[in-house]
């Protein structure tokens, strides 16, 4: 008896509690709709891409698949145009496009999310570490921080890539760093925007620890906003990879990733190819519908994330 | 007050250069090789290895080459570019740095002049019209803008600009002495690539701002007592969103002096971010090192004048609790 009711009391309660606070329900405009299917697709992409992908992402597709009766015997494979054996064509090398981007979602999208995590695992722990410990643990992280922020980071990548080698573990450890600062800086206000509040106030005089009270009244308060900033994080990780990647310091060939892909199908350009145009597609349509996402949820909380992002 | 708030907010300002310069110098000397056999080359013995070395003061401790590296900075004297890029062995920083800051500054005057005005213009006019077909189609576009990689914008403007049309050269070749036309066509290409990526950001944040202010307690009694729409926007809503937009504006342009790395080198722009990729292929440390400082000092001096902006146009924030 007693355990059903705890099982189900927490909840209940709450809910008849004459002051609960309405159910939240997020509404989605039109272009969030699409964002979440887009966001979706991609995330299957990601777990199957390279299981239906009709090629390997090194393979560079043999002559004879290209050969039409009647014509050359030895045919161009590259930069070939979208045909039945290739469906999105060829690249700079004659490697299938379609399946470079199907293998090229989980490098892509894999190393920018693994990035994301490690930098809030970074700076959130920081941030609050910061918001709640003495004035010289705030002074001294704050102050580094900053250091850290001042540094532009496409540069500090460049340095410390020439320096170490340019390896995914590398990477993700270089991109978590540097982004955890800014991550620092929001979870270092947010963190000490509720350590003023009453309700910590009343919690610290009813004799609760320091522990109890970042698990249960700051973590809780601060996570709506956290959440929103995660994705606006996960875009700007994405495009700061692509731009490494396009630079040549990034994810290293064989292995197929969109902004390396970019970079090496430019000269097709000239020959109309849509190799260098289908991967930019690929990355613009993940980073505007997590935008669009983020856009819908942040007017949702009252848009406190945008005035917190301009100061 | 006012001065105390000035003279607190400069002293943090030389403790981030400060310790920017040891993250510097730490992060820099984390590079492999060492300069002295990079310099000789296929010459490099033992003995002239170990020479170089100590001529170039490599044989003392780190923490004694950072305060010597420090001292020097202070004097304005950057260093010898040790591996002397471009312009031969030996040659001092400053004159390497020179044309190449002309340059990247040139640039970045260029795209702020136009894109600031611009933006703040269309900010406003979607702010004014919050929820049109005019205000979401402003929305959508800057936001579908800042979300693809500056490097799409650049390549789509020399498929339509230098392929198709032709109209315009697809990387820039400064000799220094072009003028008029000439110049402007050359500068063109990167230009317009900046500027549509700064457009979208200061758009989006004035917008942002306004919008702020408009829901504010004072906005509503001005609108409720009659003042015309218009009045309350130029009147109470702009003045206010001064600050904020000061910010928005100094932050882009701390992003155009480090961010122009993509664009420099998509388009072979001789700027400073250019300089320092090449450095750091070649390992020259002291070159690195002195534009590291140059981009991060731009930075720590534009943040402190966003935070006076803001100080100046809000006297609340003159008083910190």
């Amino acid at each position: 008896m007693s355990e059903i009711t705890q099982n189900a009391s927490p909840t209940k309660q709450f809910e008849e509690l004459p002051d609960a606070p309405p159910k939240r329900k997020i509404k989605l405009s039109l272009a969030g709709k699409i964002g979440v299917v887009v966001l979706i697709f991609w995330a299957i992409i990601v777990v199957i891409g390279p299981t239906i992908s009709p090629y390997h992402e090194a393979d560079i597709l043999d002559e004879e698949l290209f050969v039409v009766p009647g014509g050359d015997e030895y045919p161009d494979t590259d930069f070939q145009p979208p045909s039945k054996i290739v469906l999105l064509g060829t690249d700079y090398l004659g490697r299938d496009t379609l399946s470079r981007i199907l293998y090229g979602a989980r490098t892509t999208i894999g190393i920018s999310f693994i990035s994301t995590l490690l930098a809030y695992l970074i700076g959130v722990t920081l941030g609050i570490a910061a918001a709640v410990g003495s004035k010289v643990l705030d002074t001294i992280l704050s102050r580094l921080n900053d250091a850290l922020l001042s540094l532009p980071s496409l540069m500090m990548a460049l340095v410390m890539i020439a320096a170490l080698g340019s390896t995914i573990p590398l990477l993700i450890l270089l991109t978590g760093i540097i982004y955890a600062a800014s991550v620092f800086r929001i979870a270092r206000s947010l963190g000490q925007e509720v350590m003023v509040s009453d309700f910590v106030e009343a919690a610290r005089v009813r004799g609760e620890g320091l522990w109890w009270i970042i698990t249960r009244e700051i973590l809780p308060n601060i996570a709506m906003p956290l959440a929103t900033d995660f994705g606006l994080r996960f875009v700007w990780i994405i495009l700061f990879i692509s731009a490494l990647s396009f630079l040549g310091l990034g994810v290293q060939p064989p292995m197929s990733d969109w902004g390396s892909m970019v970079k090496e199908n430019l000269p097709g350009l000239i020959y109309g190819s849509m190799a260098p145009i289908l991967p930019s597609l690929a990355i613009a349509t993940l980073t505007i519908s997590v935008n669009m996402i983020v856009d819908d949820i942040s007017a949702f909380t009252g848009g406190k994330l945008s005035k917190r992002m301009i100061s | 007050m006012l001065w105390r708030a000035i003279v607190g907010r400069l002293g943090l300002s030389i403790v981030t250069l400060w310790v920017v310069s040891v993250l510097i110098f730490v992060g820099t000397n984390l590079l492999p090789g060492d300069i002295a056999q990079i310099m000789l080359g296929q010459t490099a013995t033992p003995e002239n290895t170990e020479a170089l070395r100590v001529k170039l003061g490599l044989d003392k401790p780190a923490h004694m080459q950072y305060l010597v590296w420090l001292g020097n900075i202070a004097q304005g004297d950057l260093g010898i570019s040790k591996a002397g890029l471009g312009a031969g062995l030996g040659t001092p920083i400053v004159e390497v740095l020179g044309p190449r800051v002309t340059n990247t500054l040139r640039l970045t005057a260029l795209v702020a002049v136009i894109a600031i005005p611009f933006s703040l213009f269309i900010g406003l006019i979607a702010a004014m019209h919050p929820g049109t077909q005019l205000d979401r189609t402003v929305t959508f576009s800057t936001l579908s803008l800042i979300s693809v990689p500056d490097f799409l914008v650049a390549t789509f403007l020399v498929l339509i600009f230098a392929v198709y049309l032709g109209w315009l050269p697809s990387i820039v070749f400064l000799r220094g002495n072009e003028t008029g036309w000439v110049l402007i066509k050359t500068l063109a290409m990167p230009t317009l690539t900046l500027i549509i990526v700064a457009s979208s950001q200061i758009i989006r944040m004035t917008r942002a701002t306004v919008l702020n202010v408009m829901s504010s307690p004072y906005i509503e009694m001005a609108i409720l007592k009659g003042v015309p729409r218009k009045k309350i926007i130029l009147r109470h809503a702009l003045l206010n969103a001064i600050g904020p937009i000061v910010n928005v504006i100094v932050l882009n342009l701390a992003w155009l002096v480090g961010g122009v790395v993509v664009v420099e080198i998509i388009f072979a722009y001789p700027g400073l971010a250019k300089l320092m990729v090449e450095a750091v292929l070649l390992r020259d440390l002291p070159l690195v090192q002195a534009c590291a400082m140059i981009f991060c000092g731009t930075y720590v001096v534009l943040i402190f004048l966003a935070d006076m902006a803001s100080i100046l146009s809000n006297p609340r924030l003159r008083h910190p609790k």
